[in-house]
């Protein structure tokens, strides 16, 4: 999908793996699914360009908001520049601390999509490995596992992720947090959603385990890990990468959300949860762009991934080909 | 059946059980209970007379038996943050979140639904196409962010509705209601919306992947084929066997309505338990966090179990498979 079209430029030798790669990867099925569907081309696009935007937020913002020598209060509260009293300086306006809107936006997307990538990355490792340990080794360690799955989902992850989330701020209340409350919102948010990949991994998993092809694996006497992980993981992988995409768009909303209810992030070190949060507050001044632009950046970001979530799961599903 | 329902019972108690240690867990390991509940200069005979009235100096199955046996008698000790009985919190919170709840239940209901039907029975129609992209953008919006919109829109903008609390409240003794006033009903539309609307597309998708399947059928072709007025296959006919599945899912939305409710509660300053749960989070407030932990389990539980038993009356499949298994 959209990792295809950043391959970098083919090497000047025409046998070259890379060209090879490329041309593979142009003329495959997911390709052509993917160029046919101008929404989901549109969505990538968009994607892309926020991401790239976010993580070049140092050589592209024209401000560095978490630099506290530039802010000056007399820069607070200006509106975007095409309005009257507007400042051609801060082109999206600036909030109540004087920061310029447009880097804070760029510095706290990138905040919010490292959260989100990070707690993906942690539910889909402890998710994964928990459901093919629990297929493979079935009896007690499968139920055991599949009834923690349950008891989990009877509680949406919002209200999980919340509950981590105040327990770690209550236990660590009496202690300066600064890069640590990151690191909180990653585990709370990965903890909330491990279940969906541990319950289909563990499916497939169930399946795979009877083929002759792990049976001879284990017959000529590899470890399980080996099995599992070298063997079997490779079958699971394209159903974790759809439910990947889509929970990425969920991690970024619940950050966000957690940030707005002001069990987040910081407002020194705003991500665009915070941003609302903050802005929130002055809406009834009729400051709309402190709230706007953060909020509109923050759907359109959600959005453009959900319909790639969407257009993977129905790409990689062989009932639909 | 009973045997079945004796079994869920049973799995649900343990559940119970195992929510009321980590609530006890929490309580118990996380900051220390004596020192939230005296001042700095206690001194240290004090503190020990406290821990040994409160009994923390007993062995920990004792003390957690004690827990789960106060709060099987809703006595959840005393807010760090308020110092009042948590339970009298929760007894003055809880009427907002159910009122909020249930009208955004209704809400989601009364809009998902008859727009599932027209989606179904018009599939290609321009003002399903509308319906459908709309709920897909409805699914991508944060909860909070339209909590705002509708506030800028409707409170800053328009200026016609209140953007937060619940207005007057009548006290009817036991339940402060805002259902009675005008100001408490004009306060309760913007959050009732906000709460509804997740709930509403999810309905609304629902109800229109059943009809399709519904109307393909034999039974509605027949109904074709005798003449019955088109009013009557869709709603006589197709609806009424849509509703099984629809009424499960709605049953079970209750319970991510109550904890969505803390986001659109902080978006309104809505005063319910949602609200009350999140300033406990933010002040660290454990008994006040225990509690709502423990009650939102013990609904949860009570749904779930609701949404089983109802199944296996409707679905006799799953009687069948339930004994072999």
């Amino acid at each position: 999908m959209a990792r295809t079209t950043e391959t970098p430029p083919p090497q000047p030798t025409p046998s070259s793996p890379w060209r090879a790669r490329l041309a593979a990867a142009l003329d495959s099925d997911l390709f052509y699914s993917f160029k046919r569907s101008k929404l989901v081309v549109a969505a990538a696009v968009l994607a892309l360009g926020i991401v790239g935007a976010a993580f070049l937020a140092p050589l592209v913002a024209p401000h560095n908001p978490h630099d506290l020598a530039t802010l000056d209060l007399i820069n607070a509260n200006i509106p975007p520049a095409w309005e009257s009293q507007g400042d051609h300086r801060f082109l999206l306006g600036t909030d109540d601390q004087g920061r310029d809107i447009f880097s804070t936006i760029l510095y706290g997307t990138r905040s919010s999509l490292l959260i989100g990538i990070s707690s993906v990355l942690l539910a889909t490792l402890l998710g994964v490995s928990l459901g093919l340990w629990a297929g493979y080794a079935g009896g007690r360690i499968d139920s055991f596992v599949m009834r923690l799955a349950d008891v989990q989902l009877t509680f949406p992850a919002i209200l999980t992720a919340l509950l981590i989330d105040g327990v770690a701020l209550a236990i660590f209340r009496n202690y300066r947090l600064e890069g640590g409350k990151f690191w909180i919102l990653v585990v709370a948010i990965g903890l909330a959603y491990w279940v969906q990949y541990a319950r289909t991994v563990r499916g497939v998993t169930l399946v795979e385990r009877d083929k002759e092809y792990v049976q001879a694996a284990r017959l000529i006497g590899l470890r399980p890990a080996k099995i599992m992980f070298q063997h079997i993981l490779p079958n699971v992988l394209s159903p974790v990468l759809v439910i990947a995409t889509i929970n990425l768009a969920l991690a970024i909303i619940t950050e966000a959300t957690l940030s707005f209810l002001g069990v987040g992030l910081p407002p020194t070190e705003p991500s665009l949860g915070t941003m609302i949060q903050v802005g929130n507050k002055y809406l009834f001044s009729g400051s709309w762009w402190m709230v706007a632009f953060p909020g509109l950046t923050l759907a359109l970001l959600a959005l453009a991934v959900n319909l790639l979530g969407d257009w993977l799961r129905d790409a990689l599903n062989p009932k639909l080909r | 059946m009973l045997a079945f329902a004796i079994r869920r019972l049973l799995e649900a108690l343990v559940v119970l059980l195992v929510v009321a240690l980590i609530a006890f867990t929490l309580f118990r390991f996380v900051g220390d209970p004596v020192s939230q509940m005296v001042g700095q200069d206690a001194s240290v005979e004090d503190r020990e007379t406290i821990r040994r009235e409160l009994g923390l100096n007993d062995p920990i199955l004792v003390q957690f038996a004690r827990f789960v046996g106060n709060a099987a008698r809703f006595d959840f000790g005393i807010s760090y943050q308020v110092k009042q009985p948590v339970v009298r919190l929760i007894a003055e919170r809880l009427p907002a979140t159910l009122e909020l709840a249930l009208a955004a239940a209704l809400f989601a209901i009364a809009l998902g639904i008859p727009m599932g039907v027209y989606t179904g029975i018009h599939r290609d129609s321009w003002l399903s196409k509308v319906f459908l992209t709309v709920s897909l953008v409805g699914i991508s919006m944060p909860t909070f962010l339209i909590g705002i919109l509708l506030i800028y829109v409707f409170s800053v903008w328009l200026n016609i509705l209140p953007s937060f609390g619940r207005g007057e409240v009548v006290d009817l003794g036991f339940w402060r209601s805002g259902l009675l006033t005008a100001s408490g009903l004009k306060a309760l539309i913007l959050p009732a919306i906000t709460l509804g609307l997740f709930q509403t597309t999810l309905v609304t998708r629902l109800v229109r992947a059943e009809m399709l399947e519904v109307l393909r059928t034999d039974y509605i072709k027949f109904a074709r084929a005798r003449g019955l007025p088109e009013r009557a296959i869709n709603f006589g006919h197709a609806l009424r066997n849509t509703l099984v599945p629809v009424v499960t899912v709605i049953g079970l939305q209750l319970g991510a309505i109550i904890a969505f409710a803390i986001i659109t509660e902080t978006v309104f300053q809505w005063p319910g338990m949602g609200l009350m749960f999140i300033q406990a989070v933010q002040s660290a407030d454990i008994p006040v966090m225990a509690a709502y932990l423990l009650l939102v389990a013990l609904f949860f539980i009570i749904i779930n179990f609701i949404v089983d038993l109802i199944y296996v009356r409707i679905d006799p499949r799953i009687r069948v498979y339930r004994r072999e298994a």
